[in-house]
């Protein structure tokens, strides 16, 4: 697995890890939403985007924010704060959203902000705590105890299933 | 050449090539399962192509070599090396046969029987004789360059040439390696794979062959490979429609920069992107090309269709296509393939006539099925004439009563134009048989469907006798259309100008203004009352934002139906490429797509049929899961047009609409009394009147007008004096009770009210004592539910007869011609009575007795009752022997009742 070359800027400073984690390590491009930090696999990620013009969309589901063009594809936006259960947080300049293709298709993920890619080994892995939100448990793959915090692993393909359960 | 043929020569080629080295590798790996299965397919599918374009000796040869092959894949055979060989041979044989074939466009004569022979001896476990094989696959005309080659030829040299004809020139130079063919197969001129397979067949070869020059095979190969397949690549669509997008997509980005650049007065940039916006142009339409296909290409199998079924139906049907080679966009042909399959198939079978019959109207025996195709301003143009029977205006009445697609009183006010459309309608097929050739309940409606999807709209004209022509117009590329681009809640959306019929503005400065009935707004236009839909209220779209005073009305049209679409503000058009959008916003019907506008934004195109469908018309397929109950209602509750009035106090009244001649207003001082009856001139005759209400004195002296009801049958007119017109309802005619007094049938609920409904047979006596003999007493009370289908010409009996036979308890379906009736039980109708008119144009009721008593009619036990205005002995006699029960004056009420009664209890005691 490769641990550079993503677009992301950040990507070069965030590939700090040492030689030996290779083989049992993952990358992961991070990002908050309320403060909590969440991961998805760097080879999911196609880009991080800022504040972009959004068109909304009537009458979709209310966590589809709208869609956006990104070079010449349309891109649907997420809010995955609403995913999450959470209240939407009031739009600002400092937007950010992650990229990511599922089954083909673009979405944009948008979130509070957006960290740095980092490694972390397999052995700090931990399933969903069985005490966590539903709603949260359901979109989460796991947890990883970093150093200094915990990180959500998202698990693209389920946060984007609400529509289809809905249109169900 | 035949384009079916050359597709077939690319095709094959490829497989060809692909087969050389699948054999190559199989001989390395004998027992590789899916090497050998997709060997044995590709071989089949040669076989299969050529049997189909009829191409008897490349088939017999592929199929030898198929069988061995079945063998091999099954286990039952083991590869070896000179089955294998064997097996090249064929493949050999088959380019050469194919190389004349393109040559000469057909296949050269020959006789490849001892490779047959070969090929069967190896099928069935036996050695084959491989130096037996003739010198040629060509036969007794090898090809030119050959002949050097087959002169020189010992044995072994011999055998090396009917694998490699085309090979001569080289096998002539180095004989010895033509003896192994293994190498031969290289046809990509990558010369890797090409000295692998030398070293290890060439040992299996009878004449072990010197090692041959890599450079040899790839340059032999060149020389004979297929010209037409060199012309051609296959390319993945996928990979077009990526090139599309990234296009349309440059063309954006230029619309951009051009943009710019018309801000800037002077610029170093303005050459360059002069020349980069021609470039980009040219590059648009150079792509798009590639996915245009020639329509040709849809019709191909429609020459073998129009025969089969000429064959099947014993009809001479010739079929003329134009414009085979008018190019349309790949994704459109796809989509319009079905629907002109089908629609061709309608013209042979429902329009054509049998010769016999063609040949009695005057025509030539052989019917013309003519295939249309043309550009005309962005749009292609097909059409689907034939020069058949066309549509009977008659038969579609009866059909569109019988399905339940329109109700009585709907066709009455229809064009012939309008009900000519009726075929569109779901659950309507004119033949009055299903055929296996069409007529299977997927008809018309779904050829609609399909062309409105992809945008393309289909007219129909039709003469009677003389043929129907349908024409079709689809846009010529699904990738760009032209959008109107509105705006509403602040929102921008595109909808597709096609569907666009016009933009009305309504208040402010603008001389329309928007209406409201309950809250339902309503536009006038052109003294139309046009349904309006808020789309703003539709998408829930914010209510700020947008003025209420000035608003843009975007008439829309789907189907038939129009209506108009209440926007803010409507910007240009625009033209836009339309993409899908995300699955999961896909169950949103009010979007057919979303596209990215010039200035780079997200737009989202609205989709007029999903917001007429959403907004209370139905759409097809609602139609078609309701067209059971539909049916069902149709028969028993027919809807009536009623016209509501007052007079004489009391609950309102109602009189059928279809009865009422006109409505007119008459100056009560015009009013004469001639022979103690009410009179007034109206249109050069006097016409009487009778007041409704017999007490009310009318005050010829006084001013004033009074409402008129004017009854009209054929030439004799009478009018109803009524104090004022109220409304005119559609409803279910449903008389609850019978009514009381003289003049009236009975009570209905009718728009919420109890209202009498008048007998307007009993006022015409009044005007007219000759026109009945009605005594207007009480009915016969019992409750029936028997159905009984009355057939009358007369519209005025049909309708006065109607409410009062269900008054009486019967369900009444009234037709107006023979023609209907034989319609309905065509249709399987079943009714327990029939009541006919014995006068009526085309045929009588005479005929129509017996037609149904005839052996074999549905409707050989049903009663039926005569009716006639003639009740002479003789007539009643005849009436009797052309099989009616009963025979009736035609405005004998009580005694229609009592021979009904009586009729139906006979029956019922004979069976």
């Amino acid at each position: 697995m490769s641990t550079h070359g993503k677009p992301n800027g950040k990507a070069s400073n965030g590939a700090r890890h040492d030689d030996r984690d290779y083989e049992d390590s993952v990358d992961y491009v991070t990002m908050t939403i309320a403060g909590q930090l969440f991961g998805i696999p760097v080879l999911q990620v196609q880009d991080v985007l800022g504040p972009q013009r959004i068109t909304r969309i009537p009458l979709a589901p209310p966590e589809v924010a709208g869609s956006l063009n990104l070079r010449g594809r349309i891109v649907t936006a997420i809010d995955v704060r609403l995913r999450l259960g959470l209240e939407p947080k009031p739009r600002d300049d400092h937007d950010m959203s992650i990229v990511v293709d599922h089954r083909g298709e673009l979405y944009s993920l948008m979130v509070d902000g957006v960290g740095e890619v980092v490694a972390v080994a397999t052995k700090d892995f931990e399933r969903n705590p069985a005490t966590l939100d539903p709603l949260w448990r359901e979109v989460s793959a796991g947890i990883y105890r970093l150093n200094d915090q915990l990180m959500v692993v998202l698990d693209v393909s389920r946060l984007l299933n609400f529509a289809t359960r809905e249109a169900a | 050449m035949d384009d079916l043929l050359s597709e077939f020569l690319t095709e094959t080629a490829e497989n060809l090539s692909v087969l050389d080295l699948e054999l190559v590798k199989l001989e390395q790996t004998p027992n590789d399962p899916g090497l050998l299965s997709n060997i044995f397919r590709l071989v089949h599918t040669i076989k299969g192509t050529c049997g189909f374009l009829g191409l008897p000796r490349l088939e017999t040869v592929a199929h030898a070599a198929e069988n061995v092959l079945g063998k091999f894949r099954d286990g039952r055979l083991e590869v070896t090396p000179e089955a294998v060989t064997l097996i090249l041979q064929s493949l050999d044989t088959i380019k050469a046969i194919l190389a004349e074939l393109e040559a000469k466009e057909e296949e050269p004569a020959g006789d490849d029987a001892a490779l047959i022979a070969n090929l069967n001896l190896l099928a069935e476990g036996e050695q084959p004789d491989l130096d037996t094989l003739p010198a040629s696959p060509l036969g007794p005309q090898p090809a030119p360059q050959a002949q050097p080659a087959a002169m020189a030829a010992d044995p072994a040299e011999a055998r090396a040439d009917d694998m490699a004809a085309a090979m001569a020139e080289m096998a002539a130079a180095d004989a010895a390696f033509a003896a192994a063919p293994q190498t031969e197969p290289v046809v990509e001129p990558e010369p890797e794979p090409a000295p692998q397979p030398v070293p290890e067949p060439a040992p299996a070869a009878k004449a072990p062959a010197p090692k041959a020059e890599p450079a040899a095979p790839s340059e032999a190969v060149e020389t004979k490979d297929s010209a037409v397949a060199a012309q051609t690549i296959r390319v993945n669509v996928e990979l077009l429609e990526n090139l599309m997008t990234m296009v349309s997509e440059l063309v954006l980005t230029r619309n951009q920069v051009m943009q710019i650049l018309r801000n800037q007065k002077e610029s170093e940039f303005a050459a360059p992107l002069q020349r980069l916006n021609h470039v980009t142009s040219e590059l648009q339409e150079g792509v798009m090309k590639t996915r245009m296909q020639p329509i040709g290409n849809a019709w191909a199998k429609l020459p073998r269709l129009i025969r089969d079924l000429s064959h099947d139906l014993g009809k001479k049907i010739d079929l003329e296509m134009l414009g085979a080679d008018t190019e349309l966009d790949r994704q459109v042909l796809e989509l319009i393939k079905d629907p002109l399959t089908h629609m061709i198939r309608n013209s042979a079978d429902h329009g054509v006539e049998m010769p016999a019959d063609r040949a009695a109207a005057g025509k030539t025996e052989t019917g013309h099925v003519r295939l249309n195709a043309y550009h005309e301003g962005g749009h292609i143009i097909i059409q689907i004439a034939d020069d058949g029977r066309g549509l009977n205006i008659e038969k579609i009445k009866a059909k569109a009563l019988a399905t339940g697609v329109a109700g009585e009183a709907e066709l009455a006010a229809m064009t012939e134009q309008q009900v000519q459309q009726l075929i569109f309608k779901a659950g309507f097929s004119t033949a009055a048989n299903v055929t296996s050739v069409s007529g299977r309940g997927v008809g018309m409606d779904v050829v609609r469907t399909n062309i409105e999807k992809i945008g393309g709209t289909i007219e129909l004209k039709s003469v009677e006798g003389r043929g129907s022509t349908f024409t079709i117009k689809i846009p010529l590329t699904l990738a760009i259309v032209n959008a109107l681009i509105v705006e509403c809640g602040g929102e921008r959306f595109a909808i597709p100008q096609i569907s666009v019929v016009e933009l009305v503005r309504a208040g402010g400065q603008s001389e329309h203004t928007v209406e409201k009935i309950h809250g339902t707004p309503v536009l006038r236009l052109r003294d139309r009352l046009l349904p309006l839909v808020s789309l703003r209220k539709l998408l829930k779209l914010d209510t700020a934002g947008g003025s209420e005073s000035e608003q843009f009305i975007i008439v829309t049209q789907v189907g038939t139906y129009s209506f108009g679409i209440i926007v803010d503000r409507v910007f240009d058009t625009e033209e836009i490429v339309v993409k899908p959008v995300a699955p999961i916003m896909r169950h949103i019907e009010m979007f057919s797509g979303n596209t990215i506008l010039g200035d780079g934004s997200v737009i989202m195109i609205l989709d007029p049929n999903g917001i007429a469908s959403s907004t209370g018309e139905i759409s097809f397929a609602e139609e078609a899961s309701h067209a059971a109950e539909t049916k069902h209602k149709a028969h028993h509750e027919e809807r009536m047009a009623l016209l509501i009035f007052k007079a004489a106090g009391g609950a309102p009244k109602a009189v059928p609409l279809a009865l009422v001649a006109r409505l007119e207003e008459v100056e009560q001082k015009s009013i004469e009394i001639s022979n103690g009856q009410m009179m007034v001139q109206y249109r050069g005759k006097l016409m009487p009147l009778v007041p409704f209400d017999p007490g009310s004195a009318i005050d010829r002296d006084g001013d004033g007008r009074k409402p008129v009801l004017v009854f009209t049958d054929r030439d004799r007119s009478m009018g109803l004096v009524v104090d004022e017109i109220v409304d005119i309802v559609e409803e279910y005619m449903q008389v609850e009770l019978s009514g009381d007094g003289p003049g009236l049938l009975g009570s209905a609920i009718i728009d919420g009210k109890a209202t009498d409904v008048i007998d307007a047979g009993y006022y015409l006596t009044q005007a007219y004592r000759d026109w009945f003999t009605s005594k207007g007493e009480a009915m016969v009370e019992e409750e029936h539910h028997e159905r009984v289908l009355l057939v009358d010409d007369s519209p005025f009996f049909r309708n006065m007869l109607a409410p009062m036979l269900s008054v009486a308890g019967y369900t009444v379906t009234p037709v107006q011609s023979v023609d209907e009736a034989m319609a309905l039980c065509d249709a399987g109708q079943d009714f327990d009575i029939i009541i006919s008119d014995i006068e009526m144009p085309g045929m009588n009721g005479f005929d129509f007795a017996e037609k149904v008593k005839k052996n074999g009619c549905r409707w050989h036990h049903t009663p039926m009752v005569a009716l006639s205005s003639h009740a002479t002995p003789r007539d009643l006699d005849r009436g009797r022997r052309a099989g009616f029960n009963d025979y009736v004056a035609k405005f004998d009420r009580d005694t229609l009742l009592a021979s009904l009664s009586e009729t139906l209890s006979e029956t019922r005691g004979t069976a």
